[in-house]
């Protein structure tokens, strides 16, 4: 599986109240959530967000609050995967659970800029930055989420395996 | 056998002899816990499972505080989602409004937590449980929704870093001066996915309050969790609220740490956390001039009984300054109750705070003293993050309670220790 698309970027420390703030987690629609995804770090990410499109970020993005409301606005925005130098680890296993694709890889990071046409191998690992033609190669899977993500999230896999 | 703390309660609970730094295990949880934000997710994956009953009705606890008492129509559908899971399933330990608080402090005071305990919470100051020897973490809610159809989840056991504690605090310093102290020397992502270990002679002279609030930022430096030894202070503590038998897990003589580091109690100053991140603490030779518009002492990490305590030394016989506006929320309706029983109200009120029902509310910015745009508030609450407590042009000034009532009472930062609090 590949996605392809135009790259958001992020710095350090993306916290899980600016992905989604908190005054709108009164609501778990996900189309509403996705409405105010990255709002109060970057108005312009709703306006124009497509399909497909990849966030880049630096170091622990996602961290904070255990809201997998976070990964949830992010994904129904039409993200296809996230790639940052390091993750917090709650949002981490959040995003293999509900099967939003997101990747470690910091010499990505380092280079991809913002609109940059990036596509991503989720097979290999391999990302591929298309406007500036550089190859980059993520670590892959540990095979227990990698069953995970083909199960199709955490839920699917439990229920598959009958939670022997 | 070289394993931490953490390693080898981890390994029992996945019935494994040992386990490695990186092993993936799927253990089983003895407590899985959700509150009235992360619950209605966790309860429609729940629905996937398709089965007539949870795992066990007695280790699910399920706690309506963060909106509530309901602020709003939205929030009270969702408090209503949870309620009706909780009837139709039989949840022994749903908490009403009137029996509700903030869950961080009601679980351990209920009872409902003991030492050597597996604790998965879909929330990420679940981590508080480590004052009492439990491994105790946050998760997402679809973690959370597994955890209650099967009474298990999975983990990547992890490295740990190990803070050995020496000495005491000096007046008016306590268990948050030296968390922020910490983040502040390590990182917001200082030990991202590992354990933090507290060891070593000064752990003696910490209350069981001071390591909750340890515990529970020990994710605002990117832990996994944060966990203490178990003593006196923490038998004592599981005697008067336990209803559940303690097992005491130690970490292996020569168990491999990732990092140790050394902290003399005695150097911990007055510490606060300057806007948007936690790490970003100073001292109060750096602090300047920062006047505040609000105070906020309360929350999972300081609404406990001791913190009030605190707080009403300090504003006894005085006025919070007319710029501020001053909330009080006592963590639980044991505290509010014990508070109000010892006279602390009395202080606060006649000094001009106002006292809450419990609720996170301030904390995340979802009611009961939201910022407007420019304004500041001195917080014992645990993120300060762009937006945190309203506004995203407001900002958070995380403290403990004695610089929050220091500085209600000047209208701008104050160290508790300085001039003639």
């Amino acid at each position: 599986m590949k996605a392809k698309g135009k790259a958001y970027k992020y710095g350090n420390n993306v916290d899980t109240d600016v992905i989604i703030p908190a005054r709108y987690l009164n609501s778990s629609v996900a189309s509403e959530l996705a409405q105010h995804c990255m709002e109060d770090i970057d108005d312009t990410f709703t306006k124009t967000v497509e399909k497909g499109d990849i966030i880049v970020a630096d170091k622990n993005f996602g961290c904070g609050s255990s809201r997998e409301h976070a990964p949830i606005a992010i994904k129904e925005s039409g993200i296809s995967c996230v790639i940052a130098k390091t993750f917090a680890r709650i949002f981490y296993r959040n995003s293999i659970n509900i099967g939003l694709p997101i990747l470690e890889c910091p010499d990505a990071c380092d280079n991809i800029e913002k609109g940059d046409e990036v596509e991503v191998d989720f097979e290999t690992g391999k990302i591929t930055n298309l406007t500036k033609n550089i190859e980059f190669q993520a670590e892959p899977f540990p095979q227990f989420m990698q069953s995970l993500i083909e199960a199709g999230g955490l839920v699917a896999y439990m229920v598959k395996k009958g939670d022997k | 056998m070289k394993m931490t703390m953490s390693q080898k309660l981890l390994a029992s609970k996945a019935g494994l002899d040992s386990v490695k730094p990186g092993q993936l295990i799927m253990a089983n949880v003895d407590l899985v816990l959700g509150n009235d934000i992360t619950s209605p997710v966790a309860i429609a994956e729940f629905a996937k499972f398709g089965r007539k009953e949870v795992f066990d009705k007695e280790k699910i606890a399920l706690v309506p505080d963060h909106f509530a008492p309901n602020k709003d129509i939205k929030a009270a559908e969702q408090c209503k989602c949870m309620r009706n899971f909780a009837h139709d399933y039989n949840i022994t330990n749903y908490f009403e409004v009137g029996k509700m608080g903030i869950e961080h402090a009601l679980l351990p005071e209920q009872g409902l937590v003991t030492a050597g305990d597996l604790v998965i919470g879909a929330d990420s100051h679940t981590c508080t449980y480590g004052a009492l020897g439990a491994f105790s973490t946050g998760v997402g809610s679809t973690d959370m929704a597994c955890g209650m159809a099967t009474g298990k989840a999975w983990f990547k056991v992890p490295t740990a870093v190990r803070f050995n504690l020496t000495g005491k605090f000096n007046e008016n310093i306590g268990g948050k001066d030296l968390i922020l102290h910490i983040i502040g020397m390590i990182g917001v992502d200082g030990v991202l996915y590992q354990s933090m270990e507290f060891t070593g002679p000064g752990i003696q002279n910490l209350t069981i309050d001071d390591r909750f609030t340890v515990a529970n930022m020990a994710i605002e430096a990117g832990a996994k969790n944060g966990i203490f030894p178990v003593d006196d202070i923490t038998l004592d503590y599981l005697k008067a609220h336990g209803k559940k038998v303690p097992q005491i897990f130690e970490a292996d003589e020569d168990a491999v740490y990732e990092k140790v580091i050394e902290i003399d109690l005695s150097t911990i100053k007055s510490t606060v956390s300057f806007p948007s991140l936690p790490d970003n603490t100073k001292t109060p030779e750096q602090w300047g001039l920062v006047k505040i518009d609000q105070v906020v002492i309360g929350s999972c990490t300081n609404g406990r009984l001791s913190d009030l305590r605190k707080a009403a030394k300090i504003l006894k016989g005085k006025t919070i300054n007319s710029n501020v506006r001053c909330i009080i929320l006592p963590a639980t309706q044991q505290i509010w109750k014990e508070a109000m029983n010892e006279g602390l109200f009395e202080i606060f009120i006649d000094a001009g705070a106002i006292v809450s029902t419990p609720t996170c509310g301030p904390c995340l910015g979802g009611h009961m003293g939201i910022l407007a745009e420019g304004e500041r508030a001195v917080s014992t609450t645990n993120r300060n993050f762009v937006g945190r407590m309203g506004h995203v042009k407001s900002e958070v000034y995380l403290a403990g309670p004695e610089v929050a009532a220091a500085s209600a009472v000047k209208g701008y930062l104050a160290d508790p220790n300085e001039g003639d609090n």
